[in-house]
């Protein structure tokens, strides 16, 4: 009963998060290109978010006649059921772990592996061109960056030696590994981007050809699902990319006495969210045999032989 | 040890709900007015003339097969990093068949995008 009740406030926690998110997407997009962004609905357009979401859930669901419809809302449901189950094994702080598993890195990968199935479902349920292309690229493209996140994180697990995420952030106590890994760090920031289809690699839903990709034929609270579970999934990159290489709920060198609980991962995970978004307002998009080729003849070659160096050069130290 | 995987039934049937309640929420107070233009596959204003469900070129396909293959590599890989023993025969020949696999098949052009 007592879990129950820590992982409703979490999920409602996290709710807003994506909410809020949302909204800073929008003013920050709006402060790079010189526009206000929302600035109506509340103070400062505090509660456009919220407008927002009773908007769609109030709008019609369309059913395209040519889909599955059963297929059609399992998609949604599962990708937002899935970007949020991966939350409960992230540590907000030393033992404030909702479900303490010996194998959370495992389960993490498991997660946005099951990820692609939702994307899948989605392009062929719709039963529409746009959203089948936008599908299989989608799929792929997430496939392939897997790969090197998979890599990168064996990589990471030779120090922590241990498949448990508090004990990779507690792993970093002495130095973080963003120093002895930078490397890996840069190709672990550009994945992260891939994986959660932003705009470097947003090729899924690029509108000049695919007009929205995979959820194109989407409307109403069905489409929200999709767009929440991105936003959480973008959330929760940013949340795994801190605790593997940023120390996750460490204080800065020199500034441990500044310790409200807590305070530490958020203020990490809101900078590497703020880089999310300047990269969206900064970069245009890449070509897909480009974003193909760099998956599997650059990055996935290069952790690999990384992985062994590391490898190799931790057996000699140990021994 | 048995609570924790509890636990995380537990959250797993949560957020299902979570979403799915969601989706009903939508379902009762939404409106529904579906005519037929509405309901017709989106294809930029003219109507669909055949069926979406067609061949598609075949280098997704194997993307995703060549996924398996290196996920399945990753996968047995992960106890390697709580062994210490850098020369274990085994070790080594499991990491030669999988760099010898990669060389062959960026060799017969898999990876070609172009």
């Amino acid at each position: 009963m007592h879990f129950f009740v820590i992982l409703v406030v979490d999920l409602i926690l996290l709710l807003v998060a994506i909410a809020f998110l949302t909204l800073a997407e929008r003013k920050v997009l709006g402060a790079i290109q010189l526009r206000r962004g929302p600035s109506t609905v509340g103070v400062f357009g505090v509660a456009q978010p919220f407008a927002d979401g009773l908007k769609l859930i109030l709008k019609e669901t369309v059913f395209p006649k040519t889909a599955n419809s059963g297929l059609f809302i399992f998609a949604s449901c599962l990708a937002f059921s899935l970007s949020l189950i991966v939350w409960v094994v992230i540590p907000f702080d030393e033992y404030a772990v909702l479900v303490d598993i010996n194998f959370g890195v495992v389960f993490v990968l498991i997660i946005s592996s099951l990820n692609v199935y939702s994307i899948v479902i989605a392009g062929w349920s719709s039963n529409s061109k746009y959203a089948f292309l936008g599908s299989v690229r989608a799929a792929s493209q997430m496939l392939s960056y897997e790969l090197t996140i998979g890599f990168i994180l064996l990589t990471l697990l030779l120090t922590a030696r241990s498949l448990n995420i508090s004990d990779i952030v507690l792993a970093q106590k002495n130095i973080w590994f963003f120093v002895p890994y930078l490397p890996l760090c840069i190709i672990f920031s550009v994945c992260m981007l891939a994986e959660t289809n932003r705009t470097p690699f947003d090729l899924p839903e690029a509108e000049a050809e695919l007009v929205a990709g995979y959820n194109v034929e989407y409307s109403s609270i069905i489409f929200a699902l999709f767009f929440l579970g991105e936003y959480s999934n973008m959330i929760f990159m940013s949340t795994f990319f801190v605790v593997l290489f940023f120390g996750g709920w460490l204080p800065f060198p020199f500034l441990s006495f500044f310790a409200i609980k807590g305070f530490w991962l958020g203020f990490k995970v809101v900078c590497v969210l703020f880089w999310f978004i300047w990269v969206r307002a900064t970069f245009p998009r890449y070509r897909f045999d480009q974003l193909m080729s760099i998956g599997w003849k650059v990055f996935l070659p290069l952790t690999f032989a990384m992985f062994i160096f590391y490898w190799a050069f931790f057996n000699f130290y140990v021994l | 040890m048995l609570t924790e995987y509890l636990n995380l039934f537990i959250s797993i049937a949560v957020c299902s709900f979570v979403s799915g309640f969601m989706v009903v929420l939508s379902f009762l107070f939404g409106q529904h007015k579906p005519d037929s233009e509405k309901v017709s596959p989106y294809e930029c204003g003219f109507n669909p003339f055949e069926d979406a469900r067609k061949a598609f070129d075949v280098r997704f396909y194997i993307i995703g097969i060549l996924f398996i293959i290196f996920d399945v590599e990753i996968v047995l890989l992960l106890p390697l990093i709580f062994i210490v023993n850098f020369f274990l025969p085994y070790v080594l020949a499991f990491l030669a068949i999988l760099i010898f696999g990669f060389v062959y098949e960026w060799k017969i052009g898999v990876l070609q995008w172009s």
